[in-house]
């Protein structure tokens, strides 16, 4: 049932993080950030859990809507979470988060579920604080559109759904190459019509 | 733009010359044949090809553990006005100061042993002085005491040191890439790479992980000792005798590639070489990675008879992948027509060297 709803990626980007199903741990904390569709990766997870109320008392939620506009956070709300917040986007939701890391032991579990945007930002600001990437768990669901980040002007454009597109920030035309950054947290963008200006192909819908 | 070095001295050997605007770099005549040319047959394919980076030939790029050539102070100042621009071109992550201090206290030692005219190293404890008369330094500082130094270490000894370096953290059975400074690099990003692990920061690149040529070399480069550093060589094409090829620059030097015609083939177009050498370092064990660039416009390499002949064929039958990923796939017939007429069709001797 799993491998029906986790997002398909292509499996040649040697970059791009590797994402699974989420499995409940034991830990002391249990920190579960996610964004649209993410919701539904989370609730699985818990109903799988072996003593679901445990992990529910020791569990803090951070959510909010995906960029295409999937919100279930109703639903995530009621599982009830010893702590459950939801923000309206992820900018919102990381000053939350960095907040509640200052705070977190090791023992804590880390649970990211949805876009590529939301997990590869949350990850950035766990890793930050030190914790082993081995805490971290990574599922993706939704939307497939991603973080791009401009390799001219270094600008980084928010839920990129095709390619070629149009830098947010300087304006140049920019194919989406397969290379992922995780301490960016973004994939790379590169000028597509450089050698023949004015003569980018015409953009094509690849991530929805 | 002011520098913080003195060039002038042994203007004699070092040649005043340009990487951009007027590209007034030039390889003199009687030193192209020091030029490392990276074909060892007839046609290409990625390999692992490593080998022990020992002291080489008299009188070629392979002489010293590094070269320093009739370049040296022209790449400097180029780099200079890189990192003015962009200073984001030079990176090292807070756990990675040791390994700076490892790499600068390595070239220091290693340029003043092979170049004594040129660089001095004395040393009283952690006292060191270092004097590098081709570009005007002459620096007293405390070995390990970063407040020392205008830069951070790496950043100081890279900024006097010709090659793109990375430093590698060894952890988790892998390399991860956590400084770098480029302003020559092959159109590879340090602001988008660094913190990556060595499949990462490869993922670009096509066909040889297929090939598992990054499996084989990752494992290699795990088993490296201090003391006995390795070689290879990494190659492009580059129009005008630009160092820097940067993703971030892209806009402004990749319309140069559009101005290439048969007549200007010889002037404007170079083989762009990449002698990259690997060292295991000795407090921090991380590795330094040092990729050497070397420019040769195609006029100057088929003086060569051997290398006209073999460039030819290399560029002839490549794979079309490696074409593209390489940059020249728009030019490559034209290429292909340009060194065919110095391709008399006989048969060429193995190995690199010019004469054999």
């Amino acid at each position: 049932m799993q491998e029906m709803t986790l997002t398909p990626v292509t499996p040649t980007i040697r970059s791009r993080p590797v994402y699974a199903p989420l499995e409940p741990r034991a830990g002391r904390l249990h920190l579960i950030v996610a964004d649209g569709e993410g919701a539904e990766a989370v609730a699985e997870m818990i109903a799988r859990a072996p003593d679901a109320a445990a992990m529910l008392g020791a569990a803090h939620v951070i959510y909010c809507p995906g960029p295409n506009g999937t919100d279930m956070a109703d639903r995530l709300a009621a599982l009830g979470a010893a702590q459950f917040f939801r923000a309206p986007t992820i900018p919102a939701l990381l000053p939350r988060l960095q907040r509640v890391l200052a705070d977190a032991h090791m023992g804590t579990q880390f649970y990211l579920a949805g876009t590529e945007g939301l997990i590869g930002q949350a990850e950035r600001e766990i890793m930050a604080t030190g914790f082993p990437v081995g805490a971290i768990q990574k599922e993706h669901r939704g939307s497939t559109v991603r973080r791009v980040q401009c390799v001219h002007c270094k600008g980084i454009t928010e839920n990129v759904a095709t390619d070629p597109f149009r830098c947010s920030h300087c304006g140049l035309n920019l194919f989406v190459r397969d290379h992922y950054s995780r301490r960016i947290a973004a994939f790379q963008g590169v000028n597509i019509d450089a050698e023949d200006p004015g003569k980018a192909p015409p953009p094509v819908v690849r991530f929805g | 733009m002011s520098l913080d070095f003195k060039p002038g001295e042994f203007s004699d050997f070092f040649r005043d010359e340009t990487f951009r605007g007027d590209f007034t770099y030039r390889n003199s005549p009687h030193l192209i044949r020091r030029f490392p040319f990276p074909f060892d047959r007839d046609d290409y394919m990625y390999a692992v090809n490593m080998e022990p980076h020992v002291p080489g030939r008299k009188g070629t790029a392979f002489e010293h553990i590094l070269d320093v050539d009739e370049h040296y102070v022209a790449e400097m100042i180029d780099r200079a006005q890189v990192l003015a621009e962009d200073p984001l071109r030079c990176q090292s992550l807070p756990h990675m100061t040791l390994a700076g201090w490892d790499v600068l206290e390595f070239i220091m030692e290693t340029k003043a042993r092979d170049y004594p005219h040129w660089f001095t190293l004395e040393r009283d404890g952690h006292r060191w002085r270092w004097i590098n008369r081709p570009l005007g330094i002459d620096h007293s500082f405390t070995f390990l005491d970063e407040s020392t130094l205008p830069y951070g270490p790496f950043e100081y000894i890279t900024r006097q040191t010709q090659g793109d370096w990375t430093l590698q953290d060894e952890r988790d059975g892998t390399l991860w890439m956590d400084a770098g400074i480029a302003t020559s690099q092959a159109d590879w990003s340090v602001d988008f790479d660094v913190g990556m692990n060595f499949h990462e920061w490869h993922a670009p690149v096509p066909i040889a992980h297929d090939l598992g040529v990054f499996d084989r070399a990752l494992k290699f480069l795990l088993k490296l000792q201090h003391g006995a550093p390795v070689r290879r060589f990494n190659w492009t094409m580059t129009v005008n005798p630009l160092l820097d090829t940067a993703p971030e620059t892209y806009p402004r030097w990749g319309p140069m590639r559009t101005t290439l015609t048969p007549e200007n083939m010889g002037e404007l177009m170079h083989l762009r070489v990449e002698l990259q050498s690997l060292y295991r370092l000795p407090r921090s064990n991380a590795i330094a990675f040092d990729i050497r660039c070397y420019l040769a416009r195609f006029d100057e390499l088929v003086t060569v008879p051997k290398w006209a002949r073999r460039l030819h064929r290399v560029v002839r039958d490549i794979h079309p992948d490696l074409a593209a990923y390489k940059g020249f796939l728009r030019n490559r017939d034209m290429m292909t027509e340009w060194l065919s007429r110095h391709d008399d069709g006989a048969p060429t001797s193995p190995g690199w060297w010019p004469e054999d």
